[in-house]
């Protein structure tokens, strides 16, 4: 114990710096607006209105649904229309199919927002924007890479006998994909769901521009909103922060290994 | 077989499509609207050439938000890289709580770059914020932290490295627990101090994390965007933009989208030499192992 001090030192002071932040935003939405007092000091009464205030004008309770809309339809279209199409890249590795795995890399390489223009043109066009298909799909478009790219990393990990075992059988592709591959792949998909869906909780940059609509708002459009417009009442701009933030913080605190997993899976070079 | 093999490419069409109607065709877009003149929506077009870039080459707004991308990608690397090793050689050792200190460090990556600054705001705000309190126990007057340019800049840096320290800790994490204990069992056996084994055992056996952490961090700080809309919204005037914002701005604010197409041109290459450079720069330091 005695040796171990300076390790209990150094984690009481990252503890302070990590949860002080949450403690001043859970702090200051259980505080009355009129409240002036210092936002490190507690509450001296828990003041609910907060909450009721955000979460009774219905804008709130709309944008969870539409995020959760928007994550579910994102992390869905990543796992089935990557692991799809990672199968007959990992496995039929000609010359062809090596140039579309690098096609697929190299668009990982494209920030999203240095083509903004070109992006947010096109969905006009397609009568796209304040959409969920269009923020669905612009979202799970540019995250794909990365997807199929954990799929190959993995379905490659898996012995290439066991797909000719099954063809000698007489199984056809599909059968083969949906009996002998697909059961396997439920490890890598569980990181894709938990990173990609994260990342689809939390979009901003593309939101903005694509759902437009008030209705449309997902989570990040109406905390920002609450922020803009309610300058003179921040107590209730962080009950709606901390509405918006509590979904994702309960997943990790249960799913942590999971989340870890995740991270070390996806942590390519890009 | 070989039909077979045709057969199953069949798969990767879908990924195929949605690449290519969603990134591959906007992207030909951009740089074909990089050579005009064009407010965004109207039917009007007008070939300027080049002249766009060379704009965007006389831009000292232009520039600004460039530098201070270098300073959000290069600051954040190094910052989340000597937070997240020296948390990760914390938890790595055996005492109560560093199960505890590993999941609060990762904590923050789950909460929106955006909304991370909003609660950031509370800190750094004029009216009540607590880092006045805090220096006011030390008998200063308030400050407006984020009316001045460079605070703003450091603050955008600091934010973001602090929220995403707890990626670093994991790589590293993982790569201290992939050495083998016996090295460090010979070193002793020799007499080799605490700083010479860490010098000479951990760190070269951590060039593999090292290399991947620094390349995430790196792209990910040239790419830095949320945290600066809800800190700064780039302001005051245009001191804290990152070239991210820049474009954003330019687009939909100035109505500028071949100008804005010309800057997301260049700082797509921009990153796309950096991320070669450095992978390269890896890969040979990893092979010298």
């Amino acid at each position: 114990m005695q040796k171990n001090w300076w390790k209990y030192l150094c984690s009481i002071l990252i503890a302070v710096i990590y949860l002080l932040p949450i403690y001043v935003i859970v702090v200051t939405s259980l505080k009355p607006v009129t409240d002036h007092s210092s936002r490190l000091s507690l509450p001296r009464t828990l003041y609910w209105q907060n909450y009721i205030n955000v979460l009774g004008d219905g804008g709130l309770l709309n944008a969870l649904k539409n995020t959760a809309v928007i994550s579910v339809g994102v992390v869905m279209i990543e796992v089935i229309v990557g692991c799809l199409a990672a199968y007959p890249i990992a496995r039929n590795r000609s010359k062809f199919n090596h140039v579309i795995e690098s096609l697929i890399m190299g668009v990982m390489m494209i920030p999203p927002l240095s083509i903004v223009v070109g992006v947010y043109s096109t969905l006009v066009s397609l009568n796209a924007i304040s959409t969920y298909w269009g923020i669905i799909l612009v979202i799970a478009a540019f995250n794909l890479p990365m997807s199929i790219y954990l799929y190959i990393k993995f379905i490659r990990s898996i012995p290439v006998s066991l797909d000719e075992a099954a063809a000698i059988d007489g199984a056809g592709i599909m059968q083969v994909f949906f009996y002998i591959i697909l059961p396997q792949l439920k490890p890598v998909t569980v990181s894709v769901i938990i990173m990609r869906g994260v990342a689809a909780w939390n979009e901003y940059a593309y939101s903005l521009y694509i759902l437009q609509q008030k209705e449309m708002y997902n989570i990040t459009l109406t905390v920002k909103q609450y922020f803009s417009e309610n300058m003179s009442d921040l107590n209730s701009a962080a009950a709606g922060a901390v509405v918006a933030t509590l979904p994702m913080i309960i997943i990790y605190l249960f799913l942590q290994k999971y989340f870890i997993k995740g991270q070390l899976d996806s942590a390519v070079k890009g | 077989m070989k039909k077979r093999n045709g057969k199953m490419n069949l798969l990767y069409i879908p990924a195929l499509l949605l690449l290519g109607l969603f990134v591959v065709y906007p992207f030909a877009q951009e740089i074909k609207v990089s050579f005009f003149k064009w407010n965004g929506y109207s039917q009007n077009m007008k070939f300027v050439g080049l002249n766009n870039f060379i704009d965007v080459f006389h831009d000292k707004n232009f520039w600004t938000a460039f530098r201070n991308t270098l300073v959000y990608g290069i600051g954040s690397t190094i910052l989340q890289n000597i937070f997240g090793l020296a948390v990760a050689l914390l938890v790595d050792t055996k005492y109560f709580g560093n199960k505890f200190i590993r999941t609060i460090t990762y904590m923050p990556i789950m909460i929106s770059g955006l909304i991370m600054g909003y609660i950031m705001y509370y800190f750094l705000s004029f009216d009540n914020g607590v880092l006045n309190d805090i220096i006011a126990v030390f008998g200063f007057g308030p400050k407006d932290w984020l009316r001045n340019p460079v605070i703003g800049v450091l603050a955008i840096l600091i934010v973001n490295s602090w929220q995403f320290a707890g990626n670093c800790m994991i790589i590293y994490l993982a790569g201290l627990q992939n050495i083998p204990k016996v090295y460090y069992e010979a070193a002793a056996i020799d007499g080799v101090g605490k700083f010479a084994c860490f010098r000479h055992i951990t760190l070269p056996l951590l060039v593999p994390s090292i290399s991947t952490a620094v390349i995430l961090n790196l792209i990910g700080g040239l790419k830095l965007y949320d945290v600066i809309i809800s800190l700064t919204n780039g302001g005051p005037g245009h001191s804290t933009e990152s070239v991210m914002t820049y474009i954003s701005n330019r687009y939909f604010q100035a109505e500028k989208a071949g100008y804005a197409s010309a800057i997301g041109i260049c700082i797509f290459l921009f990153i796309l030499l950096v991320s070669i450079i450095m992978n390269s720069y890896f890969d040979r330091k990893e092979v010298e192992l």
